[in-house]
Formats: C-alpha cells, structure tokens, sequence
C-alpha cells in the first residue's frame, strides 16, 4: 500500500522529471550566454564529428613537410613529424572534454550521492565521509594524479580519476550544505508529516532542490577539468602518443617554442577560450537558475 | 467514540522538560481548541501526538498517547508513518513554505493518496480534483498544473489542508492553521475546517492563540501554560465560568467593542522560559490570586466529566 507499488525505476524516473523543470535553456537569452554556450556546443560538434571534419589523419607522418608553418593545406602548420596541427587540435577537443566531462560527471554523481547521504543521515556517518572526503581536498591535484599514474600508469584513465577526485570533495561538501539546509525546511517536515518515507524525501523532495548549484559548479568544474588534462598531458602523464590532447600537443611543442610556435600556440589559444566560454555560460547558468542566494550559503 | 485520548504526557529534550501533564480526549466529530500563549507548549503536543519528537531529539518521558485504542508511544517508526497523513492529517502553521517550490500542485497532492490509499497516480489525481472543489477552490484541475509561487497564501493554505485530507484522516490537527493568513481568509479557513468537522465526522485539534476562534468553532477547550494543561472543559462552560485565573485573564484579553480611548486589557509578564519554570504553580509569579502554598506545590489537574482545572483556588473571578 505504499510507494513499492511502483517499481523503483519508476521513482528515480520522476525524480529526474522534477530536476527537469530548471530550465537551462535560459541561460542561452543573453549575448554572452549565446555566444559562449554556441561556442560550446560547437566544440562538442566538432570532437564528435572529427572525422569527417578533420582535413588529415591526426597521426599522419610527413617528416619532409615537419615544422611548416600555417599555409595551405596545413591550415594551422605541422608539428615536428610534419603532422597537421588543425586535425590534432579537432582530434584533441575530442580527448579533452571527453575525459573532463567524463571526470566531472564521475565526480558530480559520486560527490552528490556521498554528500546527500551524509547530510541526510547525519552522526557518525557523516562524520566519517566528511574527513575522507577532506582528506581529498588537501591533496594538491597534481599529487593525486601521481599516485594514480604510479598505480595504473600514465594515460587517459589516471587522468580521470585524478580530475574525478580532485573535484570530489567540492562537490560531495556542495551537496551535503544544500541537503542539511533543506533539511530544516518547512515543506521537508511537511513531507514527513505526511507519512513520507525517507527515500521519497531524499529522492523526489530533497535531492531536485538540491541540484541547481550543483549543475553549475559542475559546468565551471568541467572547465577546470580541461586546465587540469592539459596541465597533466604537459607533463606526460596524461594522455600518450600519439593520441592527440591540447596538453599533450603543447609539451611536444615547448622543444621547437622558437623554431614552430604555432605547435604550441594554437592548442593553447584553444584550450583558453574554452575554459573561458565554460566559465562564461556557467555565471549565465548562475543567473538562469537563480541561485546565487543557494551557492553563497554552501 | 474517542478517537484521541492523551494522559499525562510529558515531553523532555534531554534534561529540560517542557511539557509535562497534559491531558486531553477527542470526540469523532468534534473539535478540541488548544489555547495558550507563545511557549506554552501548543505545538509540542502536536509533535508528540505526530511522533515527530524524535526528529528534533525530544522523547516522551511519561504518560500515554491512545489513537483509537492503540498506544501511539510504543508503535514503531515504520507503523508511524502509515498513520502519518493517512490515519492522522497535521496542517502546519505556515502554508508559504509548506509547498515543494519545484513541483506542481497535482502531484504534491496525489503523493499521499498513492502512498495511503495505494491508488495508481490517474486515480489519486481524479481523487485530488475532489478534494481541491470541497475546499472550494476554483479550477481545481487548471491548479494542479500550478507552481506553489503561482499562488496566494490563502490558497496555499487551502492546498495544505487537501494534503491532509487527501487520505480521509479520522482526526485532524491544525497547527495555527490562520495565523500567517489575513483576516478575511482567516475566517474563511476556520470556517472550512468547521465544515469539514461536520461532513468527514473528523476529530480536530484546533491549536491557536485565538480564543474568539475557540469559542466560535470548538466544542471542548484546552488550556496550556507553561507546558502545562491548565484547564480543560466543554466551551460553554470555560467561556461562562472560567476556573482558572490564566484562562480568566486569556478571556478577558478578547478584545470586544471598545470604545475611543479605552485600552485593550493583557497579562502582565511573559510565560517564562523552559530553562527556568518557576517552582510549583508555573502561572503563580503573574497570578493576581497567588497564595504562599501556589509558589510551592503545583497543582493537581484531574480530568472529570465536568471539565478539570489546576489550580490551589480555582473560582470564578474576584
């Protein structure tokens, strides 16, 4: 006689319907929001489609035509095995946000899951998640990153995790202020005097209230995330030749800075003005879902 | 039938005891007015009987609490939340922020017939529909499509008050039902809950500090000071002959018909805090009727059937 009547797909179903009405599209009204979120969606169209939009093969040696600078066909020059650096920054976008956003999703549904349950049920359990979790905090980035490149090696997958943990703690601290926050709320304890059990409260009450500022610190977080691949794919750890990354593509350029600085200029230019438009559509984000007041009391 | 029947209850949060002595019953069909200043432990009787002293870390140290027949202080959580908005509907003191500010109306609504009355959510909307014209609310089904800040206090308070019906409670607790309402709807909300009394042959528990309300809409009256029932009685018989000289001063504090220039009449002092009840009688340091016995001992209060007081010199007013 109770809500397992519905399957509990069901529920997580509804859940998500309620988390549907924040409605994003509004950060798109302004100029800045169109002009950022439309660069954004661009890029994610090019990594997607980067086959077919690329003009080279991103791993194609042409060692007589190496350092070239930009000309036609090499619109943005070759590197130093003649590659073409165009296809490499259009495969590049592919690495970058794929391992960013796939880091900060990770983290955001790992943080939100632990931070939720921690506000929600208090005591010692909070206690205990809560100094885990700082623990993570204290840990420069780079840190993290070696510890796991020590333990699964260098590549892509350390460097997710390293991005995934490095963002743990904001996002499990974010989520557990909101919960412990609503928690007090008037229409919480009206749920409760309804008969609601604590699933349902967490689930179609406590969590869809809470997820607005998580979306946009998780929007910003996936800016950061592209910085942090591109720092790690500098120093080698992430992602490996030759599978293109900005980082990466960068590193191999500081050996020819004078001698070929478009290698090493364009990837950065790139990485720049994508941290710089994520940034941008995430104050938008801030503003279209009104939640300035909800992110100060985090 | 009583639906009701509290004993003795006291309440403590850790070593302070803010409710201790309350009794009380309710009818089926009748409406029960918990009177009291601010502090006097209105609400906390309501959290006791709703099993929510838990949540902010109080327990029932004494006395019983009888739900038809069943000692709600020994029932589990688990059974509890089956009576919670099924069997016994809390309307709660503020409407403004009563209301899931993400979800529509509707479903708000159907939640606690799917959860009570295991209706699939088509049927409980059918079922909410009905409840939302009862209360007299225009466009029941354009509503459910609302967002809570699409609408007024008053209607807000009304959606409040479907939510607790929404599983055809026997008994009903209002909370201050008007208090952030203003006048006009006031009325209007009182009187519905009248109606409601009269129709669902509902048990109420009317808590407010308005005794013009109590003497309008109630049939039994209860009145707390101090985390203490003071007086109980039938309202014909509290309004004609007050025992007590805190319910006496409370009636005398109706303001009625004044003319220019004329004061409104209180009750001088304030109800003391819960860390520092005074020593026995708690309204002895503000009663005009205050012996050296009612600064020592506190006074019995034993319900008969003629209403019960608590007080060394109970009477009608010098």
């Amino acid at each position: 006689m109770t809500m397992s009547d519905n399957p509990r797909r069901s529920l997580a179903a509804r859940s998500f319907h309620a988390f549907g009405r924040m409605n994003v599209s509004r950060a798109f009204r302004s100029v800045v929001g169109k002009i950022a979120g439309g660069f954004i969606i661009l890029l994610v169209l090019i990594a997607v489609f980067a086959p077919w939009i690329a003009p080279f093969d991103f791993a194609a040696q042409n060692l007589a035509n190496n350092n070239a600078p930009p000309a036609w066909p090499h619109l943005l020059g070759t590197d130093e095995f003649g590659r073409d650096v165009l296809s490499r920054v259009i495969y590049g976008a592919r690495t970058s946000l794929s391992v960013s956003a796939t880091a900060i999703a990770l983290s955001v549904s790992v943080g939100m899951t632990l931070g939720a349950a921690a506000g929600y049920f208090g005591g010692m359990f909070e206690r205990a998640v809560m100094t885990v979790v700082d623990l993570t905090w204290s840990f420069p980035d780079i840190l993290i990153a070696l510890i796991f490149v020590a333990i699964l090696g260098p590549g892509l997958t350390s460097t997710m995790f390293a991005i995934a943990i490095a963002y743990l703690a904001q996002f499990t601290r974010l989520t557990r202020a909101q919960i412990v926050r609503l928690k007090r709320e008037t229409f919480i304890e009206a749920t409760i005097n309804l008969g609601a059990k604590p699933s349902h409260i967490l689930l179609r009450h406590l969590m869809p209230n809470a997820i607005a500022p998580v979306i946009v610190v998780g929007m910003l977080a996936i800016g950061d995330g592209i910085v942090l691949e591109a720092t790690l794919g500098f120093f080698g750890l992430g992602a490996q030749p030759p599978t293109p990354s900005w980082g990466a593509m960068m590193s191999s350029g500081t050996a020819q800075l004078f001698l070929s600085p478009w290698v090493i200029i364009f990837p950065g230019i790139v990485v720049a003005v994508t941290v710089i438009a994520v940034n941008l559509f995430g104050d938008e984000l801030i503003r279209a879902l009104d939640i300035r007041d909800r992110l100060r009391e985090a | 039938m009583t639906m009701l029947n509290v004993r003795d209850l006291g309440v403590a949060f850790g070593g302070v005891q803010p409710l201790s002595g309350v009794s009380f019953a309710v009818e089926r069909g009748e409406t029960l007015g918990i009177v009291g200043e601010s502090g006097s432990g209105k609400s906390l009787t309501a959290m006791s009987v709703m099993g929510l002293l838990p949540l902010s870390g109080g327990r029932i140290t004494s006395g019983s609490v009888e739900f038809d027949g069943q000692d709600l202080t020994k029932l589990s959580e688990k059974a509890y939340r089956n009576l919670r908005g099924g069997r016994i509907g809390l309307i709660t003191q503020n409407p403004m922020t009563s209301l899931d500010p993400l979800q529509k109306i509707g479903p708000q609504v159907d939640a606690v017939a799917v959860l009570h009355l295991a209706m699939t959510p088509a049927q409980a909307r059918v079922r909410t529909i009905d409840i939302l014209g009862t209360l007299r609310i225009p466009d029941p089904a354009l509503i459910c499509d609302r967002y809570p800040h699409q609408m007024s206090g008053g209607m807000k308070q009304r959606i409040v008050i479907a939510m607790a019906l929404a599983a055809d409670p026997d008994l009903l607790i209002a909370d201050e039902p008007t208090t952030a309402l203003d006048v006009t709807v006031q009325a209007q909300i009182i009187r519905l809950l009248d109606d409601l009394v009269k129709e669902r042959e509902l048990a109420l528990i009317l808590i407010t500090h308005d005794m013009s309300v109590v003497a309008q809409t109630c049939d039994k009256v209860l009145v707390m000071y101090a985390g203490r029932a003071v007086e109980h009685g039938s309202v014909g018989a509290i309004f004609d002959a007050p025992q007590h000289p805190y319910t006496q001063a409370l009636i005398g504090c109706i303001p009625r018909g004044l003319s220019a220039g004329e004061q409104l009449t209180c009750i001088s002092g304030t109800v003391p805090s819960v860390m520092n009840y005074p020593k026995g009688c708690p309204f002895h340091p503000r009663c005009t009727r205050a012996h050296d016995i009612c600064a020592v001992t506190p006074p019995e209060f034993a319900i008969s059937a003629a209403g019960a007081v608590a007080c060394h010199f109970p009477g009608d007013a010098p």
